[in-house]
């Protein structure tokens, strides 16, 4: 892909640089403080999206925590992604409760009305999926959490109308542009 | 002071102690897989559980406190029966590999399998995956083998401070390693390879050279030189059943002779030149402080350890300044062994290969940093551990105990009692002790035959002071000083010595560091398995080495004074610049 193509086309958000130093105040509040690892990951998440390697770096310089760890502690939680990640994160509980009441299904679903597997993001970046171990929401299973808001007892059928819900006008138009784009290679 | 009773035999333990310690007094050893002394129990292998009558589950007794009036039984048959479920549960996911594995005759897991008896494994099921991480001179890891019992990562984390293994992922997916899953080399490892020395089974080793010291000694247009570090003589014995602290200088010379080396010398020479070079490196930094006024870097650190000096570079490059431009010993001998020697031979440093056998992993790498040719060529050429020696003399159908006792060779394998007790922690501050004190007053260090008790010892730092009285007229700058020194092992402690110092809170001219628990004696490259009770009969058995000799201070070594005369000048002189010492690089930490 040439440089040309990569350039940012006039949005507004903010560079990693920016981030990044943005993630410098955060930690200011945080160093020497037990415990920080794991809010200071829940906050550069939000920042950036995901969280990218010169994050993780700079969290653990800080922390004073060797990378091996802050790693082992990112790749434990299936709420943080090294990758980044589309405007929605549609998470599928995989807990026993979930699961057994037809979780997997719903998962198996997602998947082909979003096009993507575990992980993966839509082309469109509206989207990422990802499953979940126990939202503590048993009672209400299956459960499939897009950001923060819950959605209960859901079923195949339901998704299309579910997801339709988190793309706004603008998003939809983005969506037939890129579509449209793609034809000719463009891409994210 | 609990009381408690273990398979009904009443104990009195200590508040705290766990129930693994309470059945040792019970004479009861309970199995167990990640246990490491003296570290935080983290019960992650389940090995170790036993019944505590009142408890609705068993409980593992390396985490659980004992206390009063428990009743813990062992060997009941539902202990039995579970140890053996999480025991096949263990070898149902190892990739064990067991005729072809390194740790054959050593794993753990396979000791313990057949201790229980298990014939079978009833759980059939999805193996770890192979992975090979071969990024480091030093180590050798296979995921594959891993039963993810964290030894490692406790030693790595909280006995040297690295972190540079710790659980990736999560479930099955668990791999035990570096971030992500990367190699060795991608993060701050410093190779010391206490890893290697903790892992019950082949999940990691050491890179295994053997090989090519054959190719070498094959190769009749090569003069093969073989060095041995201090500590080897004190714990080769244990790969012939000897027991920890047997001391095998005289066979071990005899062995390698027979392994078919041309000559055998002595690291411990190389320690000896280590000490005047050093001394006179601290000597000459305190008179800069103290009469030219200079800023000098104190204080001193030793520098003869490779995996302390790349834990500096990593972790505190700011006090690159203060460890000593000195080599390692096995660095000097390399480089005097391919001019000096090479040159009374008439051969070109190429023609001589150098093989160190080292009870450290670190070492494999030291002798690869390619500002470590001074000599013209590869200083150091292979580094072979104590484990991988034991394993070359097996091999060759040396019987160990029927040899007889020999001599090193001359020149290079002269050495003192004060070369000797390099291989344990406080033993090159006390060897530089003796010779600086007496070179500045004239008299021999004062005390207890030559010990300086307060820094000798498995403890993790100790400290000594010094009042030097009476000097010789040369030196009266020191009259009436008081000469403050600190011992570390284990980095953990080494990094509590620095910020101590960083902080104003201690202040020392001369602080020695060994990277391993013990110093080199429990390096990781020793025969396993290495606790505290086998360190201290190594220490007991160097220092029995020390005592016997004539010859107890460096600077009485008169092979070393002859190099002097003959090739280097003196001490810090060009030509020991050159050859001699070295410098450091600042790394990036993640």
């Amino acid at each position: 892909m040439s440089a040309e193509l990569c350039k940012c086309t006039g949005c507004a958000e903010a560079t990693e640089e920016e981030l990044l130093n943005q993630l410098d105040d955060v930690l200011e509040e945080y160093v020497g403080t037990p415990g920080a690892l794991i809010p200071v990951l829940q906050i550069a998440q939000t920042l950036f999206g995901y969280l990218p390697e010169p994050a993780l770096k700079k969290i653990a310089l800080a922390l004073g925590k060797p990378f091996s760890e802050v790693a082992g502690v990112v790749s434990f939680y299936s709420f943080f992604s090294t990758v980044p990640r589309g405007k929605h994160l549609v998470r599928v509980c995989l807990g026993t409760a979930c699961y057994v009441r037809g979780g997997k299904e719903v998962l198996s679903a997602l998947k082909q009305a979003l096009n993507v597997e575990v992980g993966e993001t839509t082309s469109d970046r509206l989207f990422s999926l990802d499953i979940g171990r126990c939202f503590g929401a048993c009672g209400l299973a299956p459960v499939i959490m897009i950001d923060d808001d819950v959605h209960q007892r859901v079923k195949p059928t339901q998704l299309g109308k579910i997801l339709d819900g988190y793309r706004t006008e603008e998003e939809a138009a983005q969506k037939a542009k890129a579509a449209e784009e793609n034809d000719y290679g463009f891409r994210y | 002071m609990p009381k408690l009773t273990i398979n009904n035999v009443p104990v009195d333990v200590p508040e705290g102690e766990t129930i693994l310690h309470a059945a040792r007094q019970a004479g009861v050893r309970i199995p167990t897989m990640c246990h490491v002394e003296g570290l935080h129990p983290i019960g992650a292998c389940r090995v170790c559980i036993v019944e505590v009558e009142g408890a609705r589950n068993l409980v593992s007794s390396c985490a659980m406190p004992a206390a009063e009036g428990m009743k813990v039984r062992t060997n009941s048959r539902r202990v039995r029966e579970a140890r053996k479920t999480v025991v096949e549960l263990l070898l149902s996911e190892h990739n064990g590999e067991c005729q072809t594995c390194d740790r054959s005759e050593d794993c753990e897991l396979q000791a313990l399998a057949a201790e229980l008896g298990i014939r079978e494994i009833s759980y059939a099921g999805e193996k770890t995956k192979r992975r090979i991480d071969a990024s480091t001179p030093a180590l050798l890891r296979d995921n594959g083998k891993c039963i993810k019992c964290r030894r490692c990562v406790s030693v790595c984390g909280e006995t040297q401070m690295v972190g540079a293994l710790f659980p990736q992922n999560r479930g099955f997916e668990t791999v035990i390693g570096p971030a992500f899953n990367r190699d060795l080399d991608d993060v701050a490892c410093v190779q010391c390879g206490q890893c290697a020395a903790v892992c019950p089974v082949g999940a990691i080793t050491e890179r295994d050279q053997i090989d090519e010291v054959y190719k070498a000694l094959d190769n009749p247009n090569l003069h093969v030189i073989v060095q041995t570090a201090p500590a080897i003589r004190a714990a080769l014995g244990e790969c012939f059943g000897h027991p920890p602290g047997t001391l095998v200088t005289g066979k071990m010379v005899a062995a390698l002779r027979r392994l078919g080396f041309a000559a055998v010398f002595d690291t411990n020479f190389a320690a000896d030149l280590t000490i005047l070079e050093e001394g006179t490196e601290l000597l000459t930094r305190l008179k800069q402080a103290l009469v030219e006024k200079k800023d000098v870097a104190l204080p001193m650190f030793t520098s003869c350890s490779p995996g302390w000096i790349k834990f500096m570079e990593y972790f505190h490059p700011d006090m690159l300044p203060n460890l000593s431009t000195c080599k390692s010993p096995q660095q000097m001998f390399g480089a005097v062994a391919k001019t000096y020697y090479a040159n009374k031979l008439g051969k070109k440093p190429e023609q001589i290969v150098v093989v160190s056998v080292m009870p450290c992993t670190a070492k494999k790498f030291e002798c690869s940093r390619p500002e470590m040719s001074d000599s013209g060529a590869r200083d150091v050429d292979i580094v072979l551990t104590t484990r991988e020696l034991g394993k070359m003399i097996h091999a060759a159908g040396i019987q160990f105990d029927c040899l007889p006792d020999e001599k090193m060779d001359a020149p290079l394998g002269l050495s003192t009692g004060a070369a000797d007790i390099f291989a344990n922690t406080g033993g090159v501050m006390v060897a530089a002790l003796r010779s600086a004190y007496e070179i500045v007053t004239g008299r021999p260090l004062p005390g207890d035959n030559l010990h300086v008790r307060p820094i000798e010892g498995l403890k993790g730092v100790k400290e000594a002071s010094l009042k030097v009285e009476k000097v010789k007229p040369e030196w009266k700058f020191l009259e009436g000083a008081t000469l403050n020194v600190a011992v570390a092992n284990g980095l953990a402690n080494a990094r509590q010595v620095i910020e101590q110092i960083k902080s104003g809170a201690k202040q020392y001219h001369f602080v020695e560091v060994m990277t391993c628990p013990g110093g080199c004696i429990g390096g990781g490259g020793q025969p396993r398995y290495t606790d505290n009770s086998v360190r201290q009969a190594r220490i007991d058995a160097i220092y029995r080495e020390d005592e016997g000799k004539e010859l107890r201070k460096s600077h009485e070594n008169p092979a070393v004074a002859k190099l002097y005369e003959e090739f280097l000048g003196q001490p810090l002189g060009e030509k020991s610049h050159h050859l001699l010492h070295t410098d450091y690089m600042p790394r990036e930490k993640v």
